[in-house]
């Protein structure tokens, strides 16, 4: 280009300081992950597992929510197709002999375990199919009518796991669930999504759906195809929701159809908002927020003492704070704290270059 | 590329916006449709692009029928639409946007080389690749939305309303560009409120009214029709005397249109 441009004169030399940059974070990254596997303190290990698994699950809904701008609430649908899957297809079988005492496990699950990796990735294809059965009707719909019918897909799933006595043992729910997902299992899945990610949404695929975010008749009629595109989004959602759910089945040990009630949907989706819809990084940093957000606050639960108010513990108040606080965040960062945007190492490094020159600036004067 | 429309017919639920319209795009010509508003003329656009669907008539191109075929299917087959009220992508960069009319196309060499070609038809666009489409002016969007549909290698470019809302020096520049981009050989279907500047550039026209096609000449023909003059143009013969006489005015030659 013979014109002058606003990018930066030497984007090659740019890249490849990002590339060791982010090799340098990988490292780091890495490193404090085998320093975490040492830590003896269980309650730190837990939070740092379900970080990653909200990574998991927040990108997910990113991709349909924030990426493609469909509306949907059927996360917690999706999750409880992978959490039961790797449940059934991981417990050994003596397990589930005693666990199913009143009607017995249907014929070939019963004896039937599987390595766990697999697990999660045939629950990630159950729920992609039974997202292609539900997204051919309600794909067509938009906004709230969308929302509605993905909800009310999601406690369908529910009701269904309740009364499905003899496949996922009702509402006795399932145990024994061998801990399969370590640090590594977890924040291993957690880097082939989030890689994942960043590759499909730079791609073309990934620019045809922020396409029809932005405005669907001009994508349309620049050959877009609409419905199968969006189709593509709600399955590979759900594959990753469902992935995110088998890890959270193995993560906590037990599960029932309690766990996936319409709140679990909520909970991804104030990750996904506060990172901001439609943003990688924003979602990640998110997902550390809020996991570990909601653990530390846990001392507001207790006894409180500010000298002339004093109470004796009250459950559920550190909810009450949570709630404030992401209000604050939705006030001050209408589109949550990225917006559509990336925290790419050239944005870093012009906050910081803009950061100091304003403090030279400063002292100048 | 001839693209011929015979005796098309659209309606949207029960009102008929389309009551049997014919006309002809020879390749290599811009061809404009004029009209006011309601006429049909933008449901005319959708029709051929496969976003609207028809209820009888047929659409060919080159002789063969692209009639109900996906929009996919029509942009491959070179007849790409220039939305009305430019509608670019607001949250996406210029580079994105430009990307995005390339949707259908896999040869990457080809596409960075037409990147490059747009750039240079549109030097405003190339000093901001890297700007969110919505921050830019409304001509520079009138641009990108022109640029975005080159990027789709048309051989028949349709626009729909391209001078909409833009000032009239603007509007002079994106009429520059439909010229230069029909210098390319690209066929133009041009749809225009504005029948000034959309006559004076095109070398054949069409008058759409109320859903059916009332007259048609070369661009100079139509600018010198008298009654193209009173209905679109705003000239009168004799100067009415007063409002009433100019209402009436123009009433009858709208009654005489119609009939």
């Amino acid at each position: 280009m013979q014109t002058k441009t606003i990018r930066p004169s030497k984007p090659a030399k740019r890249s490849w300081v990002s590339l060791i940059l982010t090799l340098i974070l990988l490292s780091i990254v890495c490193f404090v992950l085998f320093k975490l596997q040492g830590v003896q303190n269980q309650l730190v290990l837990r939070i740092a597992r379900l970080c990653a698994i909200n990574i998991t699950l927040a990108l997910a809904m990113n991709l349909i929510n924030g990426f493609t701008g469909i509306f949907s609430l059927g996360q917690a649908g999706f999750m409880a197709i992978g959490a039961y899957t790797t449940a059934l297809l991981t417990i050994p079988a003596s397990k589930k002999a005693m666990m199913f005492m009143l009607t017995p496990l249907v014929k070939p699950l019963d004896t039937l375990t599987l390595p766990f990796g697999l697990t999660l990735i045939i629950g990630g294809l159950i729920a992609a199919g039974a997202a292609f059965l539900i997204g051919v009707p309600c794909l067509r719909l938009r906004g709230d009518y969308l929302a509605i019918a993905t909800l009310g897909f999601s406690e369908i799933i529910r009701v269904l796991i309740m009364n499905a006595q003899s496949l996922t043992n009702g509402a006795q729910g399932l145990k024994s669930i061998p801990s399969n997902a370590t640090i590594w299992w977890t924040y291993g899945i957690a880097f082939i999504v989030i890689v994942f990610m960043a590759l499909f949404t730079s791609s073309s695929y990934g620019r045809a759906l922020k396409a029809i975010r932005e405005d669907e008749i001009a994508a349309e009629s620049m050959g877009v195809s609409l419905f199968a595109h969006k189709m593509m989004a709600f399955m590979l959602s759900a594959f990753f929701a469902a992935v995110g759910g088998g890890l959270l089945a193995a993560y906590n040990g037990t599960i029932g159809q309690d766990m996936f009630r319409v709140i679990q949907t909520y909970n991804v989706l104030m990750i996904v908002v506060m990172g901001g819809m439609g943003s990688i990084t924003g979602s990640v940093i998110a997902a550390f927020i809020v996991t570990i957000g909601q653990e530390w606050l846990r001392v507001l639960d207790g006894p409180i003492n500010l000298g002339p108010i004093h109470t004796s513990g009250i459950a559920g108040m550190r909810m009450v704070v949570f709630s404030a606080l992401l209000l604050i965040i939705i006030v001050f960062f209408r589109n949550g704290l990225f917006g559509t945007n990336e925290a790419t190492w050239s944005a870093i490094g012009g906050r910081l270059s803009a950061l100091a020159g304003h403090k030279k600036r400063g002292t100048a004067e | 590329m001839k693209l011929e429309i015979r005796d098309l017919r659209v309606s949207y639920g029960g009102i008929q916006a389309l009551k049997g319209v014919s006309f002809t795009v020879n390749e290599g010509s811009i061809v404009t449709l004029i009209g006011a508003n309601g006429a049909g003329k933008s449901t005319t656009l959708r029709a051929v692009s496969g976003l609207q669907k028809a209820d009888g008539g047929s659409i060919t191109l080159d002789g063969q029928s692209i009639m109900g075929l996906p929009t996919k299917e029509i942009v491959r087959r070179g007849i790409v639409m220039v939305p009305e009220g430019r509608r670019v992508f607001p949250d996406m960069t210029v580079r994105e946007n430009l990307l995005i009319g390339a949707f259908i196309r896999s040869d990457r060499a080809e596409v960075e080389k037409d990147l490059r070609h747009v750039f240079e038809l549109f030097p405003r666009l190339s000093e901001r690749t890297w700007q969110m489409a919505g921050t830019l002016s409304g001509g520079e969007q009138q641009m990108l939305a022109v640029g975005r549909a080159l990027m789709a290698k048309p051989k028949l470019l349709m626009m729909d309303e391209p001078s909409l809302g833009l000032a009239p020096l603007i509007v002079r520049g994106i009429f520059d560009i439909i010229k230069r981009v029909n210098a390319d050989g690209i066929t133009v279907l041009l749809i225009e409120q504005n029948a000034n500047a959309a006559l004076r550039v095109a070398g054949y026209g069409y008058v759409l009214e109320t859903g059916s096609i009332v007259l048609e000449g070369s661009g100079a023909a139509l600018m010198a029709d008298p009654r193209v003059q009173e209905a679109y143009l705003g000239k009168h013969k004799e100067k009415p005397q007063n409002a009433h006489d100019d209402y009436t005015a123009v009433a009858a030659t709208a009654g005489r249109l119609t009939d």
